[in-house]
């Protein structure tokens, strides 16, 4: 990649002081990698009480019968369990993180197209996870519908369904932004050179996201409007009683929520694709076919959210047509698979912690993968359908591909923005214990769907308690090696000595620059000569 | 492939960025009133003939004269950026002027239009409207729902112009720098499109 001059007396983004200083500066900031920082920070917080949410469900299915809480208090629990990690952790995850702090650095670019609307989107962010949480203890009680809202049941609940859906209104505002912002990034701000076929793959999966962000979030928009104005005005769309259709409700629901799922994918595999050629020591295998499938399931993704209803009463033209269009995403997800494990083949493999949680990723993301094929199938979703065996199916999927892609990014560019290395044993023993807990924790749930366990009760039959008993152990073990991970990095941080630019041997662009970056990047716009792996 | 630095870089200024970021804005808010299109067309290929009885209830000509004053004031608002390219402020002003007072008028209109459906009794929530049938209920809810909604466009619209205004005036858009002006003039055309669609789905169907 291009030479960089490196003016090491430059302020670098942590310690530079503009108009404001300390938090308030850090407020006002619009710097993408200080707004980078900001989403890091306020989504650890939401990501640990939803872990904590977790542990509490998983503490009561410990055994039959009630142990810490009532029905009613674990259908409330689940909802938060919900509304937490998908709207204010998995959905902003990934991009709002990394994507922030590295776009415009990978690109060769001083900072994304409308620095103040980065930082409006993360107040947006800010204000939508506060309305969701003023719902928990406003009006009468903490929603208990699920994070999906079912009509008619979301229109009849008498707990406080209109700030939840309204949070999560004001947070699809902030997804729709960041999206917009990027895609004009990559139109407008790449580096001289930097062809759009010689950008980084993780900045493509960014492209995808962004697409998905503007053309489905809207929908949920209008679709929780419509449930405001339902249950505020009675105005009817979806309560059969006074003519609406709940089915119409699900469909309008899952055009967004399916795509979300690839909002919260694409960036992960995009960071699982920069890993891997770093620690391969090799070029990345398929650049094109990765490009060509990212943007495959971005748009195939789109048409695939009856898979979600097969069971709520759709005809079986759609049904198999939705179940067909489901088997064609797994294609594209496929073909990145094999993209991943040929760039690794005749590699000088490097084998440190970023690369372990890449192929850690790469496991758990396939279970959760023909885990999907057993659900998107007409005959045996009828069998799983609202079982443990989704529970399981979408935690491999949300929590396997982007959580691990999430913590595989953080120790991947750690060493970039804070300028410190963590202890690489202790990272690697961590990752160790959280990869047991989490197969402990959801592998027993694919058995205990198949039995037969409905999701979302707080008591069960006899016969599921060893299995249950394994998966609440496994949620144990998973949290202490959240826990190692975690105080090993924020130990990191406190650590004398300054960590090498490049200490990866890392040839896109963010290796080229100071660690940390100073203010603008780059003292100079670089002119891209290669490709982005321009390894041997 | 480009070899030039886009000079935006340093200017901290890019206007076809905005622009592309205004037409992305614009897809989303078209996608936003997408799926109450979708909405629509479900319930009126389920009740065909209570839709066509209701849509009796809506006045032709009052929609009428709003479809027409947004039609103009869509034109006045290219007036207003062709004139602002051609370095003619004042016409800028009048024009910008002009289309906040149509818009204005189309909410007087509409005003009108409610009231005269309040007064009978029928708005949301009332109990008239909750003895309706099935179909009718429907076409009401809709009814409200999207123009209301489309009203709180044309607010929104209002507040841009007056914004561009009244830095046409202080002269912070001028005619080497007028991007705020083609955006908020592009948002004005997308709140005049959705009426466009609102109008016959509402006010014509047979």
């Amino acid at each position: 990649m291009a030479e960089q001059t490196i003016h090491h007396q430059e302020p670098n983004y942590l310690e530079y002081q503009g108009k404001y200083k300390g938090l308030a500066g850090w407020l006002t900031t619009t710097d993408h990698k200080r707004i980078g920082l900001l989403y890091f920070y306020s989504m650890m917080t939401f990501f640990l009480s939803g872990v904590v949410m977790g542990l509490l469900m998983k503490y009561e299915l410990i055994a039959p019968g009630e142990q810490i809480m009532g029905a009613q208090t674990y259908n409330g629990l689940f909802t938060l369990h919900g509304l937490t990690m998908i709207f204010l952790f998995v959905i902003p995850g990934v991009a709002a993180v990394y994507g922030n702090f590295f776009l415009p650095i990978l690109i060769g670019a001083k900072d994304v197209a409308f620095p103040r609307l980065n930082l409006a989107s993360w107040y947006l962010y800010i204000i939508g996870a506060i309305v969701v949480l003023i719902s928990q203890f406003m009006g009468d009680g903490p929603p208990d519908t699920g994070w999906t809202f079912y009509a008619p049941y979301s229109l009849k609940t008498n707990t406080n369904v209109v700030a939840a859906v309204t949070g999560a209104f004001i947070l699809g505002f902030s997804s729709i932004l960041t999206g917009l912002n990027f895609i004009v990034t990559m139109h407008r701000m790449r580096a001289p050179g930097m062809g759009w076929m010689r950008m980084p793959l993780f900045c493509w999966t960014l492209y995808g996201t962004g697409w998905i962000q503007l053309l489905a979030t809207p929908i949920i928009g209008i679709t929780f409007l419509m449930v405001m104005a339902e249950r505020l005005l009675g105005i009817g769309f979806f309560d059969p009683t006074i003519g609406g259709d709940p089915i119409l409700y699900q469909h309008l629901f899952w055009i967004y929520s399916h795509p979300a799922v690839y909002i919260m994918i694409l960036p992960a595999m995009g960071v699982i694709t920069e890993i891997i050629p770093t620690f391969a020591r090799k070029t990345i295998f398929g650049y094109t076919a990765i490009i060509i499938s990212s943007m495959a399931i971005a748009f195939v993704g789109y048409f695939v959210w009856g898979h979600h209803m097969f069971t709520s009463g759709m005809s079986s033209t759609s049904r198999w047509v939705f179940s067909l269009l489901t088997f064609l995403v797994a294609i594209p997800s496929a073909i990145k698979v094999f993209n991943w494990t040929a760039t690794m083949y005749k590699g000088s493999i490097n084998i440190q912690p970023p690369f372990l949680w890449a192929i850690a990723f790469i496991f758990v993301f396939m279970i959760g993968g023909f885990s999907g094929l057993v659900v998107g199938s007409l005959a045996t979703d009828i069998h799983v359908h609202d079982t443990a065996f989704v529970v399981a199916h979408f935690h491999y999927i949300v929590f396997g591909g982007t959580g691990f892609a999430f913590f595989g990014a953080l120790h991947y560019w750690y060493p970039k923005m804070f300028a410190k290395m963590y202890n690489i044993r202790v990272a690697n023993i961590g990752l160790l214990i959280f990869f047991i807990g989490f197969n402990l924790l959801y592998f027993p749930m694919f058995y205990l769907g198949l039995m037969g366990m409905p999701r979302r009760y707080y008591d069960y039959i006899p016969m599921f308690e060893p299995a249950n008993l394994l998966s609440t152990i496994g949620s144990w073990i998973m949290a202490i090696g959240l826990t190692v991970i975690l105080v090993n990095l924020s130990r990191a941080r406190k650590m004398t000595g300054k960590a090498v630019d490049d200490p990866w041997d890392g040839k896109t662009l963010e290796w080229q620059i100071q660690s940390p970056p100073t203010v603008e990047n780059f003292e100079e716009i670089p002119t891209v000569t290669t490709g982005p792996y321009d390894y041997k | 492939m480009e070899t030039t630095i886009n000079p935006s870089v340093d200017l901290h200024r890019d206007d076809t960025a905005s622009k592309i970021g205004m037409w992305l804005f614009i897809f989303t808010e078209i996608l936003l009133f997408g799926g109450l299109f979708i909405v629509y067309s479900v319930y009126r290929f389920r009740n065909p003939v209570a839709f066509h009885l209701a849509h009796q209830e809506l006045s032709v000509t009052m929609g009428f004269i709003n479809t027409v004053i947004l039609l103009i004031s869509s034109a006045t608002v290219a007036i207003a950026i062709t004139a602002m390219q051609k370095h003619n402020k004042k016409l800028t002003m009048i024009m910008l002027g002009l289309t906040l007072l149509l818009a204005l008028v189309f909410m007087i209109n509409k005003y009108f239009e409610w009231g005269a459906k309040f007064e009978h009794g029928m708005y949301p929530g009332s109990e008239l409207m909750a003895n309706l049938g099935h179909g009718d209920m429907l076409f009401f809810s809709l009814y409200f729902f999207m123009t209301g909604l489309h009203g709180v466009h044309i607010i929104i619209g209002m507040v841009l112009l007056t914004i561009t205004l009244i830095k046409v005036k202080s002269g912070a858009v001028n005619a080497g720098k007028y991007q705020l002006l083609e955006n908020s003039g592009l948002y004005w055309h997308l709140v005049d499109l959705i009426w466009i669609f609102l109008f016959p789905l509402f006010y014509l169907i047979h």
